[in-house]
């Protein structure tokens, strides 16, 4: 597999060269790798981005944050990194995959969910620590499990959950099937959900809101058309999608 | 292209030499990535890795579930495998291909099977709750999802060494007057004992990396649903390191089993 990234990497900076001389409007194709919270997001983003600009496709890879840097590390080919903490981001930075200084384009914060209707009545965050209601979170290894641990320790509240997912999907997952009462999801995801949870939005969330950087990578082979898509999520259009699936600012 | 002749015996075959070259290929497929994962390792943090608190509860774990559900597929299993084998009845084929489906089911598929079978909202989890029996989060959600997947192993295993066992033993055995449960357990389950015991062996390596089904339906919570997989997966997103560290000891039971059953010349017929 080694000539492969090397030969991306001469086309990349032979397009770099070429584009940096003329800023003319893209074409061709965009690969973004974006966190799996992104994904309805990004593609409605993505869509737009393909009308103003015609004939250029954009194309995604959205899975969990760690796993992607983990796909740019080992020479997968991509043009838009977008993750869902800053840790992530700054370990590809470290590993000098990214061509310029990543910028904060939305914040996500926790909410608790519950089955529809809410059931076994939690009001607070203090009320997931009660025995006998069944509280799925995440792990503390992924983003959401430390931003959980973060909001235990703000509310001075130790969970004792019966299940540490290794993605908020898998928590949310948990809840819509109704095997567990209640479960710490981003506000997104809640969102998303719509009827199948109930959410409960809670004071302390707010010491724990996960920042999601964006970037243009180092090899990108389309670096005039993957600024121009950044320049969309950090811009107005890019600001309206998001707010209306629940990202606040940044 | 060599053929032997010697008085009397047949002439052997042998293979064309291209055969290896594809061969050799196949070979390296399996054998360079268990290299690389070697070369991987950092030895000096490799004893610290496996022996970590979480580590130590996902071995253990594994251990245990992996045992239990080999058990309950011995007891379900055989009988199982003894009907298909020499049972007579209609749909018999039917039955057989549904209960293998597990064989060529993904995981996470089963996993979501059981969910709606055992889960809180189930078919039968909605009675086991009412009567205060709780199965999702626990281990014995573990148990069932890694018996669930591994269980057609030691079925197809065990039904393949019944058939191609001498039936006449049995006969002989019947005709001298015994019941069919002595026939049972005097004649048939000694002749096929070492099918059976590769299938449980089967069963048990099945079990022990059984990720997806128990992702779904069981949850991870460390020392109780979070088996040595799950323990990969989840490092991996953090610690790399760790997670190589931990897949080798995967693989080194997994080469234990492999060996200890080829050297008992336990391979049945699969």
């Amino acid at each position: 597999m080694r000539p492969v990234p090397a030969i991306a990497a001469v086309v990349g900076i032979a397009t770099i060269a070429g584009c940096s001389a003329h800023q003319t409007d893209a074409t061709g194709s965009v690969t973004v790798f974006a966190a799996a919270s992104l994904t309805s997001t990004f593609t409605e983003l993505g869509s737009r981005f393909e009308q103003d600009h015609p004939g250029t496709s954009v194309r995604f890879n959205f899975a969990g944050s760690a796993d992607l840097e983990s796909q740019l590390a080992q020479g997968a080919p991509a043009d838009v990194f977008a993750s869902a903490d800053t840790d992530t981001m700054a370990r590809a930075a470290e590993a000098g995959l990214l061509a310029g200084e990543p910028a904060d384009f939305a914040t996500n914060t926790l909410t608790i969910v519950t089955t529809p209707g809410n059931p076994t009545g939690i009001e607070t965050f203090a009320d997931l620590a009660r025995p006998g209601s069944q509280v799925v979170v995440c792990a503390p290894q992924v983003p959401c499990g430390a931003a959980t641990e973060k909001v235990e320790r703000a509310a001075g509240v130790t969970l004792a959950p019966v299940s540490e997912e290794s993605a908020v999907t898998d928590v949310l997952g948990k809840i819509t099937s109704g095997q567990a009462d209640a479960g710490l999801v981003y506000v997104t995801d809640a969102a998303r959900a719509g009827s199948d949870v109930t959410a409960i939005p809670f004071p302390e969330s707010g010491g724990a809101a996960n920042r999601y950087p964006i970037a243009v990578l180092d090899g990108s082979a389309n670096s005039g058309a993957a600024r121009q898509f950044v320049d969309l999520v950090t811009g107005p259009q890019g600001r309206e999608v998001l707010a209306a699936a629940g990202f606040a600012s940044p | 292209m060599t053929a032997q002749r010697r008085a009397g015996a047949l002439i052997q075959v042998g293979l064309p030499a291209w055969i290896y070259l594809p061969a050799t290929l196949g070979a390296l497929f399996v054998i360079v990535p268990l290299v690389a994962i070697l070369l991987e390792i950092d030895w000096t943090r490799f004893v610290p890795l496996i022996t970590s608190e979480s580590s130590r509860a996902a071995l253990t774990l594994s251990v245990q579930t992996a045992s239990a559900s080999t058990a309950v597929c011995i007891l379900v299993g055989v009988p199982m495998a003894l009907v298909l084998a020499r049972g007579r009845f209609r749909g018999r084929s039917v039955l057989r291909a549904l209960v293998l489906l597990p064989l060529v089911l993904p995981p996470v598929v089963g996993g979501i099977a059981l969910l709606y079978t055992f889960g809180r909202q189930g078919l039968l989890g909605r009675q086991l709750d009412v009567l205060g029996i709780r199965i999702a989060f626990s281990t014995t959600a573990v148990v069932l999802a890694q018996s669930f997947v591994s269980l057609p192993f030691l079925v197809v295993s065990l039904e393949g060494a019944l058939r191609s066992a001498e039936a006449g033993y049995e006969h002989v055995a019947a005709t001298l007057g015994a019941r069919p449960t002595t026939v049972l357990r005097t004649v048939t389950v000694p002749l096929v004992l070492p099918g059976l015991m590769s299938g449980a062996v089967l069963a048990f390596a099945r079990a022990l990396g059984e990720f997806g089904a128990t992702l779904t339906f069981a949850g991870s919570l460390q020392g109780v649903t979070r088996t040595l997989p799950l323990e990969i997966y989840l490092q991996r997103e953090t610690d790399a390191e760790s997670a190589v560290a931990l897949s080798l000891l995967l693989i080194v039971v997994a080469a234990i089993i492999v060996i200890a059953s080829a050297s008992r010349r336990l391979s049945g017929p699969l």
